[in-house]
């Protein structure tokens, strides 16, 4: 399989603080890579430096680079825009707009272009089916996305960046305010999302990370620990701190 | 087992005391507001209802000719309406576009330091006091509207509209900015990562979702405006005609009652006719909050399916 993205010698501070040391990482292209660590070891923040979204933070500073398609992201000439057209993102908190669950969708698209309602409609409707939505929001998609689950616009915003059609789809623990049920919902989509998509997802469940994934990187204090294929994480890992971690035993 | 189903009730009941406590304590000073405000309806009522029966209701709304001083006396009220609708509108226009201009500006584009000295600079503007934007529309802007349009006097609504625009402004921007930086870090986040330069993030996301409160800012921003005395007694021409263009002088209600109250005779007609002018102010005010409150309800927009 090929690289899709990398890191290399990825380091990110806010103000003085270092969150991130030295990280590189390659992000292999139609594949899960889940990201695993404790709280606060720089997970989001190494999502956030994957479509320069870290640059949104005042504060943030970036070194080393990070290549998508060999290219870096971070050259002058590359426009922060264009890049996050390919490479989306879902937050760690659902955040839709105020605004219609079709606005919602159709807003990604509507910036780039598309004006036509039939051709609108159509990739609404083929977002929300792919993020596994449609069913229960298509008598109701005038109405208020605040007025959803949380469940249901964690899926939303899923949808909202499946409108745009990006390459790689970069999700912050996007399982974390979901049911069982729609968890599988959620896992089964990224599991179909794969064929066309690459993907990255943070999550603090291993059993999720062991199901879903196909490469797994464990971050520790700002530190890529381990990385490997997902198999050999949860049941050969080279470092002690990675096998304390995922079985339970850390701290 | 006594004690403890004591305990069990002293607990439950006091949060509840104190719930309804703060409860009607509540609604005590929201129906004192309301009350007040029956109070000063009906006090106008009262001191104004007189004049009806000397003119009718239509003909003191339509009249066109304000002439208290003459045998008999003429209450047609329509010249004063329409200066205070012209001075109010052309101060809505100017004001609000520049004012939530600037507003954004602060708010999404200026350096901090630049925002936080700007922001300091418009609250101090707030403060003025009235007589002194009038002054100084007095003897700076007329005489340079009067160069610019070639007119014979610039004391006009257009006039009396930048002066009121001018004094307007601090009151929206201030409170436009406060409302546009409180718009959720997220949505904007999440309109960039779709995607969206910052400037489209603004205009899709960040207005419309402050959208309430922007309309908010404006119309205290115009409440200032529409009751505003002053200012607009030194600058609108002061004269009681009909006005057929922004370059008319007129005489607004507020600088009408101003001028005249004091020559009247307590309860005499001319008093009543001014309570009158009350009235119809008073109704004004009330029908552009009730429009400005039906503009700003949050569900129009969702059903067209439009942003909000
Ligand atoms: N905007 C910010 N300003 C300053 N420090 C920050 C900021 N965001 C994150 N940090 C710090 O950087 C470190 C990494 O944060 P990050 O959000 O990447 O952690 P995380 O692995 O995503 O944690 P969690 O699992 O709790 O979401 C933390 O110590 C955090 O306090
Ligand atoms: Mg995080």
């Amino acid at each position: 399989m090929g690289i899709k993205m990398e890191t290399k010698n990825l380091s990110i501070y806010y103000k003085n603080y270092k969150a991130l040391n030295s990280v590189s990482l390659p992000i292999k292209e139609n594949a899960v890579t889940a990201l695993i660590g404790p709280s606060g070891c720089g997970k989001t923040t190494f999502l956030r430096s994957l479509n320069r979204m870290i640059e949104v933070i005042e504060g943030a500073r970036i070194e080393g680079n990070v290549l998508l398609d060999g290219k870096n992201i971070y050259d002058p000439e590359v426009d922060p825009v264009e890049l996050r057209k390919k490479v989306g993102m879902v937050f760690q908190k659902p955040n839709p707009f105020p605004m219609s669950i079709f606005d919602n969708v159709a807003y990604g698209p509507r910036i780039h272009g598309v004006k036509k309602k039939p051709l609108l409609e159509e990739i609404v409707e083929k977002s929300l089916k792919a993020a596994a939505l449609w069913d229960e929001v298509k008598d109701r998609l005038y109405e208020s996305a605040l007025g959803l689950s949380g469940g249901q616009q964690q899926r939303l915003v899923i949808a909202r960046v499946l409108a745009v059609e990006p390459q790689v789809i970069l999700m912050d623990e996007p399982a974390s305010a979901l049911d069982p049920i729609s968890t599988a919902k959620l896992e089964d989509l990224i599991e179909q999302l794969k064929e066309k998509y690459t993907i990255v997802i943070v999550t603090h469940n291993m059993q999720q990370a062991a199901r879903i994934s196909d490469y797994t990187a464990f971050f520790l204090n700002g530190e890529l620990v381990e990385y490997d294929e997902t198999r050999i994480i949860f049941t050969t890992p080279k470092e002690k701190r990675t096998e304390d971690y995922i079985t339970g035993r850390f701290g | 087992m006594g004690t403890k189903e004591v305990i069990i009730t002293v607990e439950s009941i006091k949060p509840k005391f104190f719930e309804k406590l703060i409860q009607n304590i509540l609604k005590l000073t929201a129906g004192t507001t309301i009350l007040v405000l029956f109070l000063i309806f009906f006090f106008l009522l009262k001191e104004g209802y007189g004049i009806f029966s000397y003119v009718s209701l239509r003909d003191f709304i339509l009249g066109t000719q304000w002439l208290p001083e003459t045998t008999p006396p003429k209450f047609g009220a329509l010249p004063l309406i329409k200066g205070s609708l012209y001075v109010t509108v052309g101060a809505t226009l100017i004001a609000v576009p520049i004012g939530i201009s600037v507003a954004v500006f602060l708010a999404e584009a200026a350096p901090p330091m630049l925002r936080e000295v700007l922001k300091a600079v418009i609250e101090l503007l707030a403060g003025i006091p009235s007589v002194v934007y009038g002054f100084l529309g007095l003897t700076i802007l007329a005489p340079f509207i009067k160069e610019l349009f070639n007119l014979s006097s610039a004391l006009c609504a257009f006039t009396a509209s930048i002066v009121l625009a001018l004094m307007s402004l601090p009151t929206i921007v201030s409170i436009s900015e406060d409302v546009l930086t409180t718009v959720p870090k997220e949505y904007r986040e999440a309109s960039l990562a779709l995607g969206a330069t910052k400037w489209e993030t603004t205009l899709k996301i960040v207005i419309p979702a402050a959208r309430t409160g922007l309309i908010a800012a404006a119309m205290l921003g115009i409440g200032r405006a529409i009751g505003e005395t002053m200012a607009v007694l030194m600058v609108a021409g002061n004269a009681v005609m009909l006005p057929h263009s922004f370059f008319d002088p007129v005489r607004t209600i507020t600088a009408n009652i101003a001028a005249e109250m004091g020559e009247t005779v307590h309860g005499g007609l001319h008093y009543q006719a001014l309570f009158g002018l009350g009235i119809v102010l008073f109704v004004i005010t009330f029908i552009i909050n009730f429009l400005t409150n039906i503009l700003a309800a949050d569900k129009l927009g969702m059903k067209r399916g439009r942003y909000l």
